[in-house]
């Protein structure tokens, strides 16, 4: 990289990605895969839900990538799902292999969101 | 599912409506093993900006102007650090990042390092390139391996991207990093230590003066920055030093990461501005406390910090205030305590920590800190008298004075903190002989109220050394003289009729 | 460098700027006390008895490290201050086995003179749980008693930058922090190098030399026995420092007489086969200079520094000089030919040496080229602090002593015998004897000035009748290990190298009298003793070796000539590669 013109090159063309924009993807699926996320057990969610994917014949519209912390320790593992032309997105927490197969199964398939597995509506 | 509509986002939530993230911007967001990502989030723009727009000197008047204070501990303000290395001439100076997170419970700088590696990279070249040096550290903890991973990538990313190494953005600025890993000695997170850790000498501190910005690593000029300080620079660079300074109070600029954590319904991590209340982040952010109990004392600064009792759960947290009321920010660690948290158990329990990381090298720390804990084992087994508790005071009063470094001058801060504001519960100890939270194992006795117990003989059940005795329907009772204050009878109890005292 | 005036409890005085807090007080006739500084060694402001009340600092600084400002104040001894001294004393004493009664060091313990002073009582205010170690006993020269241990770091810090060895530094952490070798391997198991100098820094007595003098007690009281002493040059200008005499002070005439009065057959000067080792050795070099053979050629009298190079430059091995030291040569004769002489069985002659060194004793085990198979060249070794002791517990008053004389035939030794002791001094007396074997007379001026002086590294070079010698002296092993590496990478080039282990040769050997860190830092005990050396050297009749009419009566006698073939099986030694693990 030799200017400021390459980086803002960058910048838009992958903002746009993962911002849904650019029609690359439908969805954008994070999972939270820092130090803590790891040890409740998100390499299992994050494995099923590329593999769920896979089989669902959704991995040209659907990116499942890994984040860092999203910061909020009793729920973990966390994953949230971002949607293209949809504000806002949706928190998935205290996830295991078999939530989150329910979840690519009815909401990253057919758009319906699993309401029970979400922040609000988790009991600790 | 109830009928109520809840939120289904983490941003509904009011855990995370009260929360400013700026050194945790990214975290939870971008992947942060795609250098692409970062550069989405503006990444790098402020690297590009410095080194195309502006000097030196106005890179560290920027920082000035912030009011940046050091996320690591002490609070210093991080530009005058930096004008120090900058006006230091040398053929050679280094810049630092110290990742040797260690407080208990604190993990905001893991947090950065592997949610936001770029951030970090990025502003330690802004640094390098403010003060004149070609040359980082992140000296990083080895117990932190998916950190080292995720930094080892994202400087493999950097180099490739020509973001580190020579000749930056075309310009005559050259900046790379080196990695080195700590061997999980806590005193390495004091700056002179993890100098000598870095130069591959036993970690301990050294005297100060002279200061790291006049003679640091290898006995040249350097600064060393706390990871979420870093995480704080980039956007100071892009967005002004007006917007920084416009949040938090008089003294104290920005954000603070929190690790909240103890006898609180939501723990994790909270990116507060400065001047939040102890009161927002406790009921609103944290959700309150638990079954009911009510709030005692909030723990910060982990071994280096004090309690603030209830009475100040109003007080704006910033450096000066939290210093005013005899804590401190330090890392950034968070413990709520309640009514069941006996304060003499916790000061003994911070001091425990120090007496094992206290590095040596000094006399007040390695004896001091070990005969101050001793003290407190005397008190909380029964065993103290109030001359002890002069004793312990004098010997808290003589550690701060006389240690070496940051280490043994804080250790008595949680003994200190708790005796001044809790002093009663200390006199419980030593005149009436009683713990009243009923923590204390030695000074707790647990008893059967006769008439509450159905005599189901439960409890002489569980009992590990027979120390319950009752026939079946008759009220049971326990033989203090056995009993080893396990704890076990009262947990299987479905009449609540075990009580500790 | 521009001077900066600060005020120390109200004295005002000009310090040059940089100066420590320290240093200031001094300036200002005000002592301030310290335990685990020393100057250019260990300046690490870890111990903090050294507080002190700084007007542009924040809280106590200690005052060994702390740099003063133009226009500061200092306080030294503001009552807060004497507390904060008091308390510091009291917790090292609540982790300290008070065995003060016997200790080796009582009465020339730094910890116990400030316990004193500052009226720290055994009240055991702080009394607590306190660390348990085993006296290692494992090395051949000194003992290490880690409860006697303050953890000053002084040991370790001479170790490290005097003798660059570092086999000692602190092992674990907070209250478990012990001096010890890596990996808690006994101090006889590593590399080190037995120079002492690690004892002689130590404020307590919690490292000592291993303490040999009941053997030698054993030995006098032994009627088969026939107990001869050999004393080094430089012992008569240290060992009147533990009998109150100022440093550097020449008491050989008392030394011969307490020694006579401890029992001894007889008594010996190393002096004398100080010069046989010139003899030897200078032959030894001229032979080698002329054949190209090894160069440059290392002596060999100091045990620690053959003990170096068989450990970490063995390569070097073959440019020692072979000749054993005087110590060995001593022995050596004393078995041989003064066995014959006298017509005593060498198996009922006992050997003991009075030296300043602590590798001494070591040497003495090495007993692979004893001159008589299966007998050591020397049987016991003991310091000069040993000897002392000795004198001591004899009820010997020292200073009452009439001057004594060395006896026959060992009992002449020569100037250039005598300067052994310094650095520089092996190499000015071989000088002084190869001319002669170089030119065919004596050198118009007999002083070697560019030898002298307490520098670590020193060179010359001479001219004999057009022969140019390339000289080196070094002393210390961190200066050794500088000019070895010098060679190696060709950056240097020498003909004849003199290297002493201790920093300013054996009158700062580990063996010699401790003096105290308030000494230390304030007096130059090396060029002190060695100045005792120099005028001993100027008072004696004859200052050549070759000149020496006891050595003349040995070669005529029994070597016949230097390098002979029985000089070689008796005065003559070899090497072995050690390995460090």
């Amino acid at each position: 990289m030799k200017s400021l013109e390459d980086l803002a090159e960058i910048r838009e063309r992958t903002k746009a990605l993962i911002q849904l924009k650019d029609g690359t993807y439908e969805k954008r699926v994070v999972v939270g895969m820092a130090t803590c996320g790891i040890s409740a057990g998100a390499r299992p969610v994050f494995d099923t839900l590329k593999e769920e994917v896979e089989s669902l014949g959704l991995s040209d519209k659907i990116e499942v990538t890994q984040t860092g912390c999203i910061g909020i320790c009793q729920f973990e593992p966390v994953f949230e799902v971002y949607e293209a032309g949809k504000e806002g997105k949706v928190t998935y927490v205290k996830m295991d292999a078999e939530k989150a197969k329910k979840v690519a199964e009815e909401h990253l398939k057919n758009g319906n969101i699993v309401y029970e597995y979400t922040i609000g509506y988790t009991k600790l | 599912m109830t009928n109520v509509q809840q939120p289904v986002s983490l941003e509904d939530t009011p855990f995370y409506k009260k929360q400013l993230r700026l050194a945790l911007r990214n975290c939870g967001i971008i992947n942060p093993e795609k250098i692409d990502e970062y550069i989405a989030m503006d990444g790098y723009m402020a690297l590009g900006k410095v080194l195309t727009e502006m000097t030196p000197q106005t890179v560290v008047d920027t920082i000035l102007a912030s009011g940046l204070r050091g996320r690591g501990g002490g609070g210093f303000p991080t530009g005058r650090k930096w004008q120090f290395a900058l006006n230091n001439v040398s053929d050679k100076k280094y810049v630092c990042c110290n990742a040797d997170e260690g407080d208990p419970g604190a993990f905001m700088d893991r947090s950065v390092l592997e949610g936001d590696p770029h951030a970090v990279i990025e502003a330690m070249a802004i640094a390098g390139y403010a003060i004149g040096a070609d040359e980082g550290y992140i000296y990083v903890r080895a117990e932190y391996p998916t950190a080292i991973k995720r930094l080892e990538i994202a400087i493999g990313q950097a180099r490739e991207y020509g973001l580190l190494g020579k000749n930056i953005f075309g310009t005559d600025f050259n900046f790379d990093i080196t990695l080195r890993f700590g061997a999980g000695a806590f005193v390495c997170g004091e700056e002179t230590s993890l100098l000598t850790s870095i130069e591959g000498n036993r970690g301990e501190p050294r005297p100060r003066p002279p200061f790291p910005a006049v003679k640091g690593l290898f006995g040249k000029p350097t600064i060393i920055n706390n990871v979420e300080t870093y995480a704080n620079v980039c956007q100071i660079i892009l967005k002004g030093a007006e917007w920084f300074s416009s949040i938090g109070t008089e003294k104290s600029k920005g954000t603070k990461v929190f690790a909240l954590g103890g006898k609180i319904k939501n723990t994790g991590l909270v990116e507060v501005p400065m001047g939040t209340t102890l009161r927002e982040i406790i009921e609103e952010i944290g959700g309150g406390i638990p079954n009911g109990k009510k709030f005692k004392a909030a723990q910060t600064g982990g071994p280096s910090g004090g309690c603030i009792p209830a009475e100040f759960i109003d007080t704006p947290i910033d450096y000066d205030n939290l210093i005013a009321i005899g804590s401190m920010m330090g890392s950034g660690g968070l413990i709520v305590m309640d009514e069941d948290n006996c304060m003499v158990d916790i000061a003994k329990f911070f001091l425990d920590f120090t007496v094992d990381e206290s590095c040596g090298k000094c006399t007040p720390c390695r004896i001091g800190t070990r005969r101050l804990y001793e003290i407190l084992e005397k008190i909380t087994s029964g065993n103290g008298t109030l001359e002890d508790l002069d004793r312990m005071e004098n010997l808290c009063n003589y550690i701060k004075a006389n240690s070496l470094c940051g280490l043994g001058q804080t250790a008595p801060n949680p003994v200190l903190s708790t005796y001044k504001r809790f002093r009663d519960e200390y006199i419980a100890h030593v005149v009436d002989k009683k713990c009243p939270a009923a923590v204390c194992k030695s000074l707790l006795c647990y008893e059967i109220t006769a008439d509450k117990c159905k005599g189901c003989t439960a409890c002489s059940r569980v009992c590990p050394v027979g120390a319950i005795s009752g026939t079946v329907k008759n009220p049971h009772s326990i033989d203090k003289t056995k009993c080893i204050k396990c704890g076990a009878c009262m947990e299987r109890c479905k009449f609540g009729a075990i009580v500790k005292k | 460098m521009e001077n900066i005036n600060v005020k120390v409890n109200g004295v005002s005085v000009s310090v040059p700027a940089g100066s420590t807090a320290l240093t200031a007080a001094r300036t200002a006739g005000v002592e301030i006390p310290t335990l685990c500084y020393l100057k250019d060694i260990n300046e690490i402001g870890a111990c903090r008895i050294c507080v002190v009340e700084a007007s542009k600092a924040r809280g106590l600084v200690a005052a060994c490290v702390y740099p003063v400002s133009d226009g500061e104040e200092i306080t030294t001894n503001s009552p807060k201050l004497i507390e904060s001294r008091k308390m510091t004393l009291e917790l090292l004493l609540s982790n300290h086995k008070k065995k003060c009664l016997t200790c080796v060091r009582s009465e020339n313990c730094e910890l116990q003179k400030l316990c004193k002073e500052y009226g720290v009582e055994f009240d055991d205010r702080f009394e607590g749980a306190m660390n348990k170690y085993d006296i290692d006993r494992s090395a051949s020269h000194m003992y290490r008693d880690n409860e006697k241990c303050i953890l000053c770091r002084r040991c370790s810090a001479a170790c490290e930058k005097l003798q660059a060895v570092s086999v000692i530094g602190a092992n674990d952490r907070g209250f478990d922090t012990h001096i010890a070798s890596p990996f808690e391997m006994p101090l006889g198991s590593v590399a080190c190098v037995s120079c002492g100098q690690c004892i002689n820094v130590c404020p307590t007595g919690a490292l000592s030399e291993r303490d040999d003098t009941q053997k030698v007690f054993d030995a006098l009281s032994d009627p088969t026995k026939h107990v001869i002493v050999q004393t080094a040059p430089s012992v008569r200008v240290g060992l009147g420092e533990e009998f109150g005499y100022p440093i550097g002070s020449i008491v050989t005439g008392k030394l011969v007489t307490a020694l006579r009065r401890l029992g001894f057959d007889k008594v010996f000067d190393t002096n004398f086969s100080a010069d046989l080792t010139i003899m030897e050795e200078a032959t030894e070099f001229v032979t080698r200079y002329t054949n190209k053979d090894h160069l440059p050629m290392f002596t060999s009298c100091s045990p620690g520094w053959i003990k170096f190079v068989e450990y970490y430059y063995p390569e070097f091995i073959p440019n020692l000089s072979t000749c054993k030291s005087p110590q060995g040569m001593f022995g050596a004769t004393a078995k041989t030919y003064y066995a014959e002489k006298e017509g005593i069985d060498p198996q009922d002659i006992f050997v003991v040496s009075v030296m300043p060194c602590t590798a001494k004793k070591f040497e003495a085990e090495r007993i692979d080229h004893s001159a008589v198979k299966g007998l050591p060249d020397i049987d016991v070794v003991i310091t000069v602090r040993e000897l002392a002791r000795m004198i001591r517990k004899a009820g010997i008053l020292f200073r009452d002593l009439p001057d004594g004389e060395y006896d026959s035939p060992f009992g002449l030794g020569s100037g250039a015998g005598t300067i052994f002791g310094a650095t520089g001094g092996v190499m000015e007396a071989a000088l002084r004897t190869a001319v002669k074997a170089v030119t065919g007379k004596d050198a118009e001026c007999l002083d070697f000035l560019d030898v002298r002086g307490t520098q670590g590294i020193k060179e010359a070079t001479y001219d004999l009748n057009g022969n140019i010698i390339r000289v080196a002296v070094a002393s210390g092993i961190s200066n050794a290990k500088k000019l070895l590496e010098m060679i190696k990478s060709g950056e240097k080039e020498y003909d004849f190298v003199e290297i002493m282990a201790c920093p300013g040769g054996c009158v700062n050997g580990g063996g010699q009298p401790i003096q105290p860190a308030s000494v230390r830092n304030n007096v130059d005990i090396r060029a002190t003793r060695a100045a005792g050396l120099y005028q001993d050297d100027l008072n004696l009749p004859v200052r050549l070796s070759h000149e020496n009419p006891d050595i003349k009566r040995v070669y005529d006698e029994y070597f016949g000539t230097p390098n002979s073939h029985k000089s070689h099986e008796i005065l003559h030694t070899g090497y072995t590669v050690r390995k460090k693990y």
